[in-house]
């Protein structure tokens, strides 16, 4: 494994969704629809910060749901895998897919949080910006680092479309739950100090997941 | 080119406890050649995996030694070049940009601007290098897939239906490169076809088990 090889590999994936869009267009289609959808919904309601911080995720988690998996499916249904298995070894792929989702991640965090501020500004104003920062950063992480690792083994599965939420919800609940309770706080504006446990939370979330993603990546990618 | 050499021990598969092959044993170094043949669904390109170390055997084992030094499975690419219908380039870059992408994620160093042009030339896809792979042929898709197969000058070269899709011209090109390669490395056949059979010097035949 070699850094020269693993960043080659994001710019490949990089390069090939800027002509492709195979992703993006998923996800910003995505994204537009859901908020549109809760904009509907809520009309003139006041939603508490906890009901804003539960959408808020659930916009972030469905569409990472349409779009993380396809940094393999594609590899898969393109016939190009067997090409990456030539050229490097899998622990240079894990690491490549994974700093591409966790890029994918966070710009879509970024996206659906620019949205919210334009869409619902006088009630989704963020009080406490660092808290929030560090939530959208750990949060991408540990998006990336589960649904990496669970899009290589739905990859290789027929019905791949409905495996991959149904795999991954079980897995990212933990994680669901500690960044809607942490961007809940930063809404509120408790102070730093008060988010520390659920940082401790998601860092642990993101190291234990990306070690045992690790260990597990190459028996998943070889046949 | 190394001292390379690959020994195929009690190498067997089995899908689903239906068994594939059995007990295929063979060894090749430099300058030695194998066709392996057989009919449809003997299993002729899984045992190709196998040697390329994409796929593992159910038993036995495929060892590769540079230089009487054991080749660790994920190195053993480094050492291999493999034609096959299953492997495709990226329909959304150029030939060009296949072959570069790909040598930097391989970290080749030893792949120069000027020895890709050499490539794509002796493949006859030098004029059509700034074009989309989606825009190719067949037959073009197959030369690229020998570019890229050459492009790290490979110890063992593995020809999986090595003239599938390709013209009197393209043919001839395949001819050149499995006679090269005979020379200086090792060559590894997998054919329907007894033309392509008789450039190897060594038979493994799946369904017989014979070598």
């Amino acid at each position: 494994m070699s850094v020269t090889a693993i960043f080659a590999l994001v710019r490949k994936d990089i390069h090939s969704e800027l002509r492709t869009r195979y992703a993006l267009n998923a996800l910003v289609m995505f994204v537009v629809v859901a908020v549109a959808t809760i904009l509907f919904a809520l009309r003139s309601d006041q939603p508490t910060s906890s009901v804003l911080a539960g959408l808020y995720w659930v916009v972030v988690f469905f569409t990472a749901m349409s779009g993380l998996s396809r940094t393999f499916v594609s590899e898969e249904e393109r016939g190009t895998t067997m090409t990456l298995q030539l050229v490097a070894t899998p622990s240079t792929v894990y690491f490549a897919k994974l700093i591409f989702n966790t890029a994918l991640t966070f710009s879509l965090t970024i996206a659906v949080t620019a949205l919210y501020m334009a869409v619902f500004s006088s009630t989704f104003v963020i009080q406490t910006m660092s808290t929030f920062l560090g939530t959208v950063i750990l949060g991408s992480l540990g998006f990336a680092s589960a649904s990496t690792i669970i899009a290589a083994i739905v990859a290789k599965a027929n019905t791949r479309a409905t495996l991959y939420p149904v795999l991954s919800f079980p897995v990212l609940v933990v994680l669901l739950m500690t960044v809607m309770s942490a961007t809940t706080k930063a809404l509120d504006g408790e102070p730093f100090a008060s988010a520390l446990g659920d940082f401790q939370i998601l860092i642990g979330y993101f190291l234990a997941m990306t070690a045992g993603s690790y260990l597990l990546f190459e028996y998943v990618w070889k046949e | 080119m190394n001292l390379i050499s690959l020994t195929s021990t009690g190498v067997s598969k089995e899908f689903n406890r239906r068994s594939i092959f059995r007990d295929i044993s063979f060894s090749l170094k430099g300058g030695e050649s194998l066709a392996i043949t057989g009919r449809n669904g003997s299993g002729k390109s899984t045992l190709v995996k196998i040697i390329c170390g994409l796929l593992s055997p159910t038993r036995g084992s495929v060892a590769y030694k540079v230089e009487n030094r054991n080749i660790d499975v994920d190195a053993v690419k480094d050492y291999i070049g493999l034609v096959s219908p299953y492997l495709q380039m990226y329909d959304e870059f150029t030939g060009l940009e296949n072959l570069e992408v790909l040598s930097r994620i391989r970290a080749d160093r030893d792949v120069s601007r000027e020895w890709i042009a050499e490539t794509l030339t002796t493949v006859g896809l030098w004029e059509r290098r700034n074009d989309f792979v989606r825009t190719y042929s067949s037959g073009m898709k197959q030369r690229l897939k020998y570019a890229f197969a050459m492009l790290h000058r490979p110890d063992v070269l593995v020809l999986d239906e090595p003239t599938a899709n390709l013209d009197y011209e393209g043919i001839a090109m395949v001819e050149k490169c499995a006679d090269r390669q005979r020379s200086t490395g090792v060559l590894i056949v997998a054919t329907n076809d007894h033309e392509e059979a008789t450039w190897c010097a060594q038979r493994v035949v799946l369904g017989d088990h014979t070598l």
